[in-house]
Parts: C-alpha cells; sequence; structure tokens
C-alpha cells in the first residue's frame, strides 16, 4: 500500500503508518493526518514533533505517562487536565493517531 | 454429575440441527471441534454453532472454519493492533486474523469490553438492550463476565465500533478498561445480597469507579492496576490474588455471637457438629468450650470466617466495621504469583467522608508507583524491589504490627462444611 502526496508515493503498511521513517515531511504528516480526519494546528505540531524527536533519541514512542508528563510541565497542566487536552488533539488516542502522523512504526502492546 | 450427563445428551438431541453443515448448509465441516462436543459438559462449540445457525452470521462461520484449522496446524493466528472509539485510548481488544486469504469471513474479530454494573446487578431490560444492540452490531457472542469482570461482546469489524459504542452509550454502558491504566473493578454482591458484608462495598465501587474513570478510558500508567471490592473475609472476589488493589470489609471487635441461636444450632446439628466441624476446624484455635458454651477469644481470631459461614444465624461479623487493604495480588510476571501483603489493616467506611479520604490514600499510592515504578511493572513488583518500608515511607503509611505477611494462616483453608 502506499500514499500520494504532490505526486510522490509513499509506502504505508495496512494499517496506514509510514514504513520508511525518513520518508517523513510536514506534507507527508497532513496527508497522513487527513486519513484520521485531523486537522492540523500548532498544538497538533508541537507534539508531533515531541514525538519525533523523542523517537531519534531513544529510538523508540515514549510511553503515554512520558507524553502526559511532558505536556503536563509544559503548559503548567495537571495530569488530568493534560490527559484530556492530549485526546482533545488526537481523539483516538495518542498512541494510535499521533504516532502515524508523525511518522513513526505502529506501537505495539495492548494500549 | 449425573445432572451434567443429562445437560449433555439433551444437548446431543438439540445438536441434531447442528450438524446439517455436512449437508452442505450454512456452516462447513468442522470434525475437529465437533469433537467439543462429545463430552458430558456443555460445550462452547454448540453454542457457537446455534448461534451461527441462526442469524446467519457469516463472521461466525469464519471464526468456527480458522479455530478448526488452528486445531489441526497447532497454531494460533490472532494478532493485535490497535482501534479505540472517540476520546478513549482503551477498552476494544483487536483481533485481526493473521490468515485473512484463507479464511476472509475471520478477518476481523475485536472484543469490546463492557463495564459489568458494580455487583453485577442488572435488570433485564438493560440485558435484552445489551443483546439487542450487540447483535446489531457485532457477532453475538457474549461472555459474562470475562476475567477481567467485564462483560464481553466478543466479535466486532473496525468499521462498525464507534456506532455500536454510541448506541451502547446512550443505554448506559460504558467500555471497561484496558492497557497500562485503572481497570475495571469488581465487587462481590454485597450487602444487597449478603448478611456479611461489612461495608457498602457497592457504594466504595461506584465512587471510586467515577474518580479514576479518565485514566480508565486513557491509560497512562506504568501497568495495569485493579481494585476488587469483596464485602467480607470469605473474599468472593478472590481479591487477595487477582487485584493490586483488594478491598475487603472486617471487623475489628468481636464476632458477635447469639447465644440463642447457638443453642438452637447445638441442638439440631449435635455437640460433636460443633467441637469436631467449627472449633477444631479454627485455624488458629480461639474457639474453646467454657463451662459447655462456645467461647471465641477475639485476640486470637484472624477472621478467616469458617465458623461465622459454619453457623451463619449464631455468629456475624462484629459491630466495627470497615475495610483493609492488601495490595500487590497478581499472576506471574517479572516475579511469580503474588498474593497480596496487607498495607492498611483497617480504615472505617461507614459515610462519604471516609470514601474520600480512602480515594485520597490511593492517589497517593499511585503517585508514588508512577514515580518509583518502572514500565510494565505491577505494584507488587515495586513494592517487592525497593521494599515494603521505601513503600511505607514514599505514601505515609506508618508501619503496623498487623502488616504481616500472611493475613491469612493458610489461604487454601477448606473445611468440609
Amino acid at each position: 500500500m502506499s500514499i500520494d502526496v504532490n505526486g510522490v508515493k509513499y509506502d504505508v503498511d495496512e494499517n496506514g503508518y509510514l514504513v520508511n521513517l525518513e520518508d517523513w515531511n510536514e506534507d507527508v504528516a497532513v496527508k497522513l493526518a487527513e486519513g484520521e480526519e485531523i486537522e492540523m494546528a500548532e498544538a497538533h505540531w508541537d507534539l508531533v514533533k515531541f514525538l519525533r524527536n523523542y523517537y531519534e533519541e531513544y529510538q523508540i514512542a515514549p510511553a503515554v505517562k512520558v507524553l502526559t508528563k511532558a505536556i503536563a510541565s509544559e503548559k503548567g497542566m495537571d495530569k488530568k487536565e493534560a490527559s484530556e487536552f492530549l485526546y482533545g488533539l488526537f481523539p483516538k488516542g495518542p498512541a494510535l493517531q499521533a504516532c502515524k502522523i508523525a511518522g513513526l512504526p505502529k506501537p505495539t502492546g495492548c494500549v | 454429575m449425573e445432572g451434567a450427563k443429562d445437560a449433555s445428551s439433551r444437548e446431543g438431541h438439540h445438536c441434531g440441527g447442528c450438524h446439517s453443515e455436512e449437508n452442505g448448509k450454512f456452516l462447513n465441516p468442522t470434525p475437529m471441534l465437533n469433537e467439543l462436543e462429545s463430552g458430558p459438559w456443555p460445550s462452547f462449540v454448540s453454542g457457537f454453532k446455534e448461534l451461527a445457525e441462526r442469524t446467519k452470521k457469516p463472521m461466525l462461520r469464519g471464526v468456527l472454519d480458522q479455530l478448526e484449522y488452528s486445531y489441526n496446524t497447532k497454531m494460533g493466528y490472532w494478532k493485535g493492533g490497535l482501534v479505540t472509539v472517540d476520546g478513549y485510548g482503551a477498552g476494544i481488544i483487536t483481533r485481526y486474523s493473521m490468515i485473512k486469504d484463507k479464511f476472509p469471513e475471520a478477518a476481523e474479530f475485536h472484543t469490546m469490553r463492557i463495564q459489568p454494573a458494580p455487583g453485577l446487578h442488572y435488570n433485564t431490560a438493560m440485558m435484552r438492550e445489551l443483546c439487542d444492540i450487540w447483535e446489531k452490531y457485532g457477532s453475538g457472542i457474549i461472555t459474562l463476565h470475562g476475567q477481567t469482570g467485564d462483560i464481553m461482546l466478543q466479535g466486532i469489524e473496525q468499521d462498525k465500533v464507534q456506532q455500536c459504542f454510541d448506541e451502547l452509550n446512550q443505554s448506559g454502558w460504558d467500555l471497561g478498561g484496558a492497557g497500562a491504566g485503572m481497570r475495571t473493578a469488581v465487587s462481590c454482591i454485597g450487602q444487597g445480597r449478603c448478611e456479611n458484608a461489612c461495608y457498602d462495598n457497592l457504594k466504595l465501587h461506584l465512587k471510586t469507579l467515577k474518580h479514576f474513570v479518565g485514566v480508565l478510558h486513557r491509560p497512562e500508567w506504568n501497568y495495569k492496576l485493579k481494585f476488587k471490592f469483596s464485602g467480607c473475609p470469605n473474599d468472593c472476589t478472590n481479591a487477595i490474588m487477582r487485584s493490586d488493589l483488594a478491598v475487603i470489609g472486617t471487623w475489628r471487635d468481636a464476632i458477635q455471637v447469639d447465644r440463642d441461636e447457638v443453642n438452637a444450632w447445638v441442638e439440631k446439628k449435635g455437640m460433636d457438629v460443633l467441637v469436631n466441624q467449627v472449633i477444631n476446624l479454627c485455624p488458629t484455635k480461639a474457639i474453646s468450650l467454657k463451662d459447655g458454651e462456645m467461647h471465641i477469644e477475639t485476640r486470637d481470631c484472624v477472621r478467616c470466617m469458617h465458623c461465622l459461614n459454619a453457623m451463619p444465624k449464631a455468629l456475624s461479623p462484629g459491630k466495627e466495621r470497615g475495610i483493609s487493604l492488601l495490595m500487590g495480588g497478581k499472576n506471574t510476571l517479572k516475579v511469580g504469583v503474588n498474593m497480596g501483603s496487607l498495607i492498611i489493616p483497617f480504615m472505617k467506611m461507614e459515610d462519604d467522608e471516609d470514601i474520600e479520604a480512602f480515594i485520597e490514600q490511593i492517589e497517593e499510592i499511585i503517585d508514588w508507583w508512577e514515580d518509583a515504578g518502572l514500565d510494565h511493572e505491577r505494584i507488587g513488583e515495586t513494592i517487592e524491589r525497593v521494599g515494603l518500608k521505601q513503600f511505607l515511607d514514599g505514601v505515609g503509611i506508618e508501619a503496623d504490627i498487623n502488616m504481616v505477611t500472611r493475613p491469612r494462616d493458610n489461604p487454601y483453608f477448606k473445611a468440609p462444611y
């Protein structure tokens, strides 16, 4: 399977996750977000970039608790607010949608 | 056993219709699975076939076919994935077929975990509505109740999940927990129907559930965390072994003894039975005969419930009732199977203030675990790794002589009453 962005074809797996990490760019992200019915705003981009930086450093997507903590400390929210904020941006969950849009591999486990 | 055999022969008759697949009907032949119907017990295969024949859902046929194939090749062919509904991060357990080219009808067979009411008190109208909605969108297969304590609605395609959830939600149902967060809690029937219940566990369950509903739907901890609420030390929910946070009703004064009922009991059953089956079976030898009357030494009593169970009218839990909290019960993971350790020996649980204090304490415990625990580590394992003292210091609980390793002398104690 593949998606078409500005005339270039990118391979995705059967769940729509980007196969090659280095294929990612902002246009691809917008296209992937379209598939999830998400309109990318600044807050979305912040999170996607956080995910990509984290992945680059640790070679693994952050656990949700790391993500909520980072948001909580950055925005001065408590953890409950941060969690709701996160799901407000990505209704189907950060693991499912944010990772996909950030071009990270599909998270494993029973989340 | 006789009854079971009867049931099986009835089942056999009844299933004459199910074997129609050999005649080229709706279901395909499944000789391996059919073997499971030949035993003396009710078989899930019969139920599956009956449902498939009635509803003519291709998904059910596909799943039976794939299972038959599994039995032949001795391999499982389900793999996980990620499916959620809007605003939720957990609650749907995905099952995709790895061999969907071979069995296209079984391509998707996801499970929806639905939270039961505390103490499993339903009314039939709600159950009927649940069944109707489920048969409209999903396979119709329901497990009451899965090991997680949830109602398991098994077999739905991804495309239909959101719509199905919306309709269930409108009718008052909600998804259960999954992943690294709070899980669906379980409680025994409680004061609703049991005289031994030492606190209103259904109310505590509901209040706790409402408090933790966010992290139940959007998991974000180290790993799962389970509550079980048992009304008394009989522990009908098996909280001590199956939950990280086992809330078990208890009392701290003496067992209440109704002398007249004791005498009536002895008159009916005889002194031999009192001595042989009650007094001699007390695991801590707390009961003795004094001037021909039964005497319980409260100091020696470990609340094993044996005498209360043997003499239900004569004996009942003390007047000063509350809960004890045990932590760390779990099945095998990094370290082996653990039973819960007593962390809070006694806490009153009578009004809303008590409930608030309880939830506050639990929040403190979870905060500690979030920081001290490793990824994929149950709270009992964290406590075992860092030591009980570190844990108690971390959550501000004083060490107490009651925090013994084995709160019951022998948890496997079963008497032939």
